[in-house]
């Protein structure tokens, strides 16, 4: 037996070099997608594209325009001399905000009825409203605010002193809200299941379709053996994918990795083993290898969108959330999360990185299985 | 060109896609169950966020404000603890992404001087989440702080002011309940299409390289363009078929609001699929080896059609040199077309911008797939 499997992955690797452009399909796409996607993946809202209709004309409502310019959050992409022109801006796109000033707006400032302010967001993008709205909220708050504190000394019964409670938000381990911290180590575990899966299923079936798994049957080979052999070049790419991608974050995104890279290599390890599996399971599902090409289409995409990468588990309907137990992608990117920001031990991370080493277990297990039943 | 031979090669793919029922129900099934399941879990609006309390206080006050919190139905107190460590150890966990912390002197100092603060501890880890729980808490803290003047104004007898008050007046168009789903779920659709199609035909020559059928293809009086022509036929009725379903599902079961024309939907959805099996047919000319393949059309499609066509993350706030590169991810162009056609009920003239930017799309993929394919060996 340790004579063969030797055998079997010195077989492999000599496939993997063979194929001229393995090594290229293994490296450079990898990096290219690490930066573009550790750039593209913001839901950031900055520079909003904003319309205003100033109907009022005076020092205050200019004072409130000059809060917006103020911010980097929006740009104020034209100054509207008619609500239609308003109208129209939203609807072809042109402005994502508008703010319309009505006449009187100071006058109302200063009798004390409160003066108001309409706004229109498109809200097509309901993330950017939502968030776009909140900032409109801080600004006119704070408008309100300076106005207030300039006005109030000139009156002559003393209003009421600031009373109220108010919000000290602090967030924990991203202080500075920096989406990159979250979105890199998520990244980082897309990529190479991506990777792996696909490799793994493929190289089983090519052996399949080409006709050489005949051959393999009649070799003296168990089919523990061979399956050994197929999958651990697959770990060691896969680790070596988490290697060079995990340091491009920490290097290139600076993303701060203050955990234990101890515990990383141990949630690694049980990912890429249910990765593995995973690949394996599938090949034993396909005949050919646009089958094996279909199937990685078909579960791959739902794992990655089901994984917590961006849409977060909370907000899913229950039979979803049950459905995401069995993605190893989810109980990963827990794991890399919480070692790359949090800095937490197996003590907090045991439960995921228990539920990975049972799918790989599992996997691994079903899928001999039903290779041993195909090659009998 | 000829019609029969056209016709011949229509017909033999057409007989290669039924007799391999694995790949049809594939082909057919697999948009169902995309849809299904991405329709479902493709929402980033957190209904319930779960909190961890921590009241130093627990006075009368400091109940009430937790009271707001529960009753405000954004929040879903996971944990009520009694140690600051309690939130420590329960964020690590992930069982609560907000903490709220009311000190121990809450409704002293608030009778003193007449302002008191409450703390608000956030797992920014997830900083979307983050922005909205604390968009939420806000909200919930405004609403106490808002009453709580008006009974000091009551108590001191004090007129209510407004003096240099502005007031928000907020009208949201187009998707009116700001509902995520509504403005993610017909970009889900856009990349099922994408993926579907690509899988379709990224394989469909190269498998005729490795099964050997190339030569005999090869031998017949058959064009280069009737090939391509022939092979993208069924494809493409396939491909409306599931465009038609996935289009369907979106507008009446997941009830997104449809506010546009079916013919434009038509037009340019047939555009797409055209750009979309195109594309694939492209991969599957230039690389023979079907891993290959599989690989380059796995890597030009899944990750860009979701991170770079701004389904989920909005284009204009990419990088400039980002943001030049998704002009290349052809669905960009097909999610804009149908959220401007779902949503905001666009029209043609509305959508020239990626209408023109899909169709130069098609007509050079085309031309590109017509050039590549040489009858050699």
């Amino acid at each position: 037996m340790f004579g063969r499997i030797p055998i079997m992955l010195f077989k492999e690797f000599i496939q993997l070099r063979r194929d001229r452009w393995m090594m290229f399909r293994l490296i450079v796409p990898l990096i290219i997608q690490m930066i573009v996607f550790g750039y593209a993946a913001t839901f950031t809202v900055h520079h909003v594209t904003t319309a205003v209709l100033d109907l009022d004309q005076s020092q205050a409502s200019r004072g409130l325009i000059s809060h917006f310019v103020a911010t980097s959050r929006f740009d104020i992409v034209d100054m509207a001399r008619n609500r239609r022109q308003i109208t129209s801006d939203i609807v072809h796109d042109r402005a994502v905000v508008a703010l319309v000033i009505h006449a009187g707006f100071s006058r109302d400032l200063e009798n004390g009825r409160g003066a108001p302010l309409q706004v229109i967001v498109d809200g097509t993008n309901s993330n950017t409203a939502l968030i776009a709205l909140g900032y409109i909220n801080q600004i006119t708050s704070q408008f309100s605010a300076e106005w207030a504190a300039r006005a109030i000394p000139l009156q002559v019964s003393v209003a009421a002193p600031a009373t109220g409670i108010r919000l000290e938000p602090l967030p924990w381990f991203n202080e500075g809200l920096n989406e990159r911290w979250f979105f890199i180590p998520g990244v980082i575990g897309t990529l190479t299941l991506l990777q792996v899966v696909s490799l793994t299923a493929f190289a089983v079936v090519r052996e399949r379709e080409v006709g050489t798994l005949e051959q393999i049957m009649v070799s003296p080979i168990r089919p523990f053996e061979f399956i050994l052999g197929k999958t651990v070049p697959f770990f060691l790419i896969g680790f070596g994918d988490i290697a060079l991608v995990t340091a491009f974050g920490i290097l290139w995104f600076h993303v701060p990795f203050i955990g234990d890279p101890l515990v990383m290599l141990v949630g690694a390890s049980l990912f890429l083993m249910a990765a593995v599996g995973m690949g394996l399971l599938l090949s034993t599902f396909s005949h050919t290898q646009q089958q094996a090409f279909a199937l990685n289409f078909f579960l791959l995409n739902p794992f990655f969108i089901l994984s917590g990468f961006a849409f977060p588990i909370a907000a899913m309907p229950r039979f979803l959330q049950w459905f995401t137990m069995i993605n190893p992608l989810r109980y990963f990117l827990v794991v890399i999360r919480a070692v790359f920001l949090k800095g937490v031990g197996v003590n907090v991370l045991w439960p995921q990185l228990l539920a990975l080493a049972l799918l790989a277990v599992v996997m691994l297990t079903v899928s001999v299985l039903r290779f041993s039943k195909s090659l009998e | 060109m000829n019609l029969r031979r056209l016709l011949a090669m229509a017909i033999k793919e057409a007989l290669q896609v039924w007799r391999d029922p694995r790949s049809l129900a594939v082909a057919l099934l697999m948009p169902v169950m995309q849809m299904a399941i991405l329709g479902y879990g493709v929402s980033l609006d957190i209904k319930h966020v779960p909190l961890c309390v921590y009241n130093q206080e627990n006075s009368q006050q400091s109940r009430a404000v937790v009271d707001r919190f529960v009753s405000s139905g954004w929040f879903s107190v996971s944990h009520v603890i009694t140690r600051y460590s309690g939130i420590r150890r329960a964020m690590d966990r992930g069982e609560c992404i907000a903490a709220i912390v009311i000190p121990v002197n809450f409704s002293r100092t608030l009778a003193a001087t007449g302002s008191a603060p409450v703390q608000a501890i956030f797992d920014a880890t997830d900083v979307n989440t983050t922005n909205i729980a604390l968009g939420y808490a806000q909200g919930v803290v405004a609403q106490a702080d808002a009453d709580i003047t008006a009974q000091w104004d009551a108590a001191h007898d004090v007129q209510p002011s407004l003096v240099g008050q502005v007031q928000l007046d907020p009208t949201v168009w187009f998707n009116e309940t700001l509902d995520s789903r509504y403005f993610i779920i017909p970009g889900v659709v856009a990349v099922i299409l994408a993926l579907v199609g690509a899988q379709l035909t990224s394989l469909t020559i190269s498998r005729e390289w490795e099964r050997g059928t190339m030569e005999q293809l090869i031998s017949t009086p058959i064009s280069a363009l009737e090939v391509m022509l022939g092979k993208l036929i069924p494809y493409f009725l396939i491909g409306l078929f599931d465009a038609a379903f996935c289009l369907a599902a979106a507008i009446f079961w997941f009830g997104v609001p449809f506010r546009g024309d079916l013919a434009t939907l038509f037009v340019t959805t047939a555009l797409f699929n055209l750009v979309v099996l195109g594309i694939g047919y492209l991969i599957s000319v230039r690389i023979r080896s079907q891993l290959g393949a599989s690989q380059i059309a796995l890597m030009v499609t899944m990750l860009p059609t979701t991170l770079l066509s701004g389904y989920t993350f909005p284009i204009d706030q990419m990088p400039a040199p980002i943001q030049a590169l998704t002009y290349i991810v052809y669905p960009r162009y097909y999610v804009t077309i149908l959220r401007g056609i779902f949503l905001k009920g666009s029209g043609l003239s509305d959508l020239a911008g990626p209408m023109i930017g899909l169709s130069l799309y098609a007509a050079g993929i085309i031309w590109l797939a017509a050039r590549a394919f040489r009858k050699r060996l």
